[in-house]
């Protein structure tokens, strides 16, 4: 009797240890909370700030503005909100060395659950969240921007791209391209550049972001007579075996697909097209970006694809390769354009807060009207990593220009 | 030629799910309990063998060795700690801690390698096959899977209806109680069985991830289910049930998916799961049961 209960204390136990290794993944992450203003005073501070007298590195007296972030930190879309995590985080670190305005960043895993992320969502107010950059992933953004709408939050998306995100909320900004500038830029690229003449696309109809690019580039490449001759779907429960949505391209004579897709089943059609002897042109979005990064991944398989993405690690302007170093520093692989994403939406709240006297104290409906003001002013225009020249339209889409990449020798390489 | 090709792709997934459904309906037939972290040691199999090529650099016959080694002892730890204990404990009690088990090696598994997919690099180093003038390509992956599952079905049956433990097998699985009069070891013989079902489950899982080669936490988990759904569809309890569903699982999914629609494959696959069990609701090969009130 004694040893049943034992063993039964045993399975309780191990019951526990399985609820606790998921709060774990939740907490442990070294990105989740920025200090605030411990600058290293080294690397960070660039010649044109000159109107703060305080030094970097020795100032922490005025309260940092309490940012507050959302993505996947753990999970299958992981490799975003790391990435998103960890650009904000070299974002908040330089400009808290600048002096001056000083911002905290508090960034919440989501593991790309809408319901979790609203929870996270919650646990930042509680927290005291002044603006919130965030959230990384659709499907979570669309929740939670309608709770930050009803609470007067400032949202400024870095990577959320579908057009419910912002849609009916006037105080919600995405710093990615939308869903529908994605497909809409992709078709004509694709007929301006003449990569392609006849086109299958494959798309996960399951998925709102891979819906809203496929929906608006069949509509655009009508306009642009460009002929569609496949349209093959799957679902997060059958991205598995694509030999069928392959042969069918194939049979219907596709020279071009068109993945609007994640980059987890890209890197699953790219292996399975190579074992059948197809080699069309592949062309992706930004969700295709860290197919290069995944661990054991074979390189040669992604060798050609082509993707639009606003973000070039190999560009060669200064901010780009200050960044690209810093981040390789610091975390030891080059950022993807997540990364710039959460870098460039702390540096446009700090650009748009600048020259306001706003504080800690400031309420975080304040902010949010003063934001919304500055963002849809027509005199905001923010250069990043991601675009020169961005601007914000009312609804709250960015203008940017895309840049062509295709991967050549296991690298990105821009196309134009 | 298409048709071909697509009943090819076909038997290959459903070699995959016969596998694994193979596992679930040897621990269902003998303890008769539902092991849903089944699929969830597919997946540490393929991370074990993935480590043992990628990491150690060890040929990719002895990784799978590795793995099926591993998932033996994983299989049997499960079943110690987690199982025996609630050996005499309501069916529903049993469920629920399997389902514990699930999550508890896909968190841990979260932690260990990280959630980030891996790519696996496939074990089988032939090259593809092409037949008519390259209109047809068979995979080597796909080759090996299909020799794989029969050698593993004929081998499995030989052992259940053919040795000593097979004899001991099926006692257990008629009548526990009768069986341990009759002085066979009840504990002893359902630790074998995990032991095959995991040792299975790591050949699955390598098999899994050399044809749909990404490897993450979550990788049991869909097709943990479908092959579960395969071993309902051919009768749980029954080997050549299993079997036979696996292969049907496959076709149906992947012929649907080339003739119906790619949006319905899955609504397609448990459309013909509810056919099947409104007609015959122990499944294809299942025993039909008495019981007496």
């Amino acid at each position: 009797m004694r040893r049943k209960s034992y063993f039964a204390f045993a399975v309780a136990l191990m019951l526990c240890l399985a609820l606790l290794v998921g709060c774990a993944g939740q907490t442990t992450k070294p990105t989740d909370t920025a200090k605030p203003a411990t600058p290293s005073g080294t690397d960070t501070a660039p010649s044109g700030d000159k109107q703060d007298e305080t030094e970097p590195g020795t100032s922490v007296d005025v309260a940092p503005i309490k940012l507050g972030g959302i993505g996947p930190l753990t999970g299958g879309a992981a490799v975003y909100g790391v990435a998103v995590a960890n650009g904000a985080k070299i974002a908040v670190d330089e400009i808290n060395a600048l002096g001056g305005m000083q911002f905290e960043l508090n960034f919440q895993d989501d593991e790309h659950d809408a319901e979790k992320s609203v929870n996270a969502y919650n646990a930042l107010k509680d927290w005291g969240m002044q603006i919130l950059v965030g959230t990384v992933t659709t499907d979570p953004c669309i929740a939670v921007s309608a709770e930050s709408y009803n609470d007067r939050v400032f949202t400024l998306t870095p990577s959320a791209s579908s057009p419910a995100v912002i849609e009916g909320k006037d105080n919600v900004y995405q710093m990615c391209f939308s869903d529908l500038n994605q497909g809409i830029a992709s078709a004509q690229y694709i007929q301006e550049k003449g990569l392609g003449t006849k086109i299958a696309i494959i798309y996960n109809n399951a998925d709102a972001y891979s819906t809203g690019i496929y929906n608006k580039f069949i509509s655009e490449a009508a306009n642009n007579n460009l002929e569609v001759v496949s349209t093959t779907t799957f679902t997060n429960d059958t991205a598995n075996d694509f030999s069928v949505q392959l042969m069918e391209a194939q049979k219907a004579g596709a020279d071009l697909i068109f993945l609007p897709i994640y980059y987890e089943p890209s890197s699953l059609i790219l292996a399975q097209a190579n074992s059948m002897g197809y080699e069309p042109t592949f062309f992706g979005v930004d969700g295709m970006d860290g197919i290069l990064t995944m661990e054991n991944f074979n390189t040669e398989l992604a060798e050609g694809v082509m993707l639009l993405t606003p973000f070039a690690a190999d560009a060669t302007d200064d901010l780009t390769v200050s960044f690209v170093a810093k981040y390789k520093d610091l975390y030891g692989e080059i950022p993807n354009q997540f990364a710039a994403d959460g870098y460039d939406s702390v540096y446009a709240i700090y650009e748009a807060l600048k020259d306001s006297n706003v504080t800690a104290e400031t309420s975080a409906s304040e902010l949010c009207d003063l934001l919304i003001g500055i963002f849809s002013g027509n005199d905001f225009v923010f250069n990043g990593l991601t675009g020169d020249d961005m601007t914000w339209s009312k609804t709250g889409e960015v203008t940017k220009a895309p840049k062509g990449m295709i991967i050549e020798n296991g690298v990105y390489v821009g196309m134009d | 030629m298409a048709f071909l090709s697509y009943l090819i792709s076909g038997i290959s997934l459903g070699s995959i799910y016969a596998i694994i459904a193979l596992g679930y309906t040897m621990v269902y037939g003998i303890a008769k309990m539902l092991n849903f972290a089944h699929g969830d040691v597919i997946m540490v199999g393929g991370y074990m063998s993935f480590m043992a090529t990628t990491n150690f650099g060890w040929p990719p016959l002895l990784s799978v060795l590795f793995a099926m080694g591993v998932c033996t002892v994983l299989g049997i730890l499960i079943e110690q700690l987690a199982y025996k204990p609630l050996r005499s404990a309501p069916s529903l009690a049993v469920l629920i801690t399997a389902i514990g088990v699930s999550y508890f090696l896909q968190n841990a598994a979260l932690l260990i390698w990280s959630p980030n997919p891996k790519s696996f690099t496939s074990i089988v180093p032939f090259n593809s096959i092409r037949l008519f003038d390259g209109k047809l390509i068979i995979s080597g992956t796909t080759v090996v899977t299909i020799v794989a599952c029969i050698i593993i079905i004929v081998s499995l049956n030989t052992i259940v209806n053919k040795t000593k433990v097979g004899k001991a097998m099926r006692a257990v699985s008629e009548d526990k109680d009768v069986a341990q009069l009759m002085g066979i070891s009840v504990n002893k013989t359902i630790s074998i069985t995990f032991a095959i079902g995991s040792a299975l489950a790591a050949v699955a899982g390598v098999l899994l991830c050399s044809a749909y080669p990404i490897l993450m936490p979550t990788t049991g988990a869909m097709p943990g289910i479908k092959a579960f759904t395969a071993a309902v569809f051919g009768g749980i309890g029954s080997i050549p049930g299993a079997f036979l569903g696996g292969i049907l699982l496959g076709v149906i999914e992947i012929l649907g998916k080339a003739y119906i629609s790619t949006h319905l494959s899955d609504a397609i696959v448990f459309a013909v799961l509810i056919i099947i069990l409104l007609v015959k609701p122990t499944g294809l090969l299942g025993k039909k049961v008495l019981v007496k009130v």
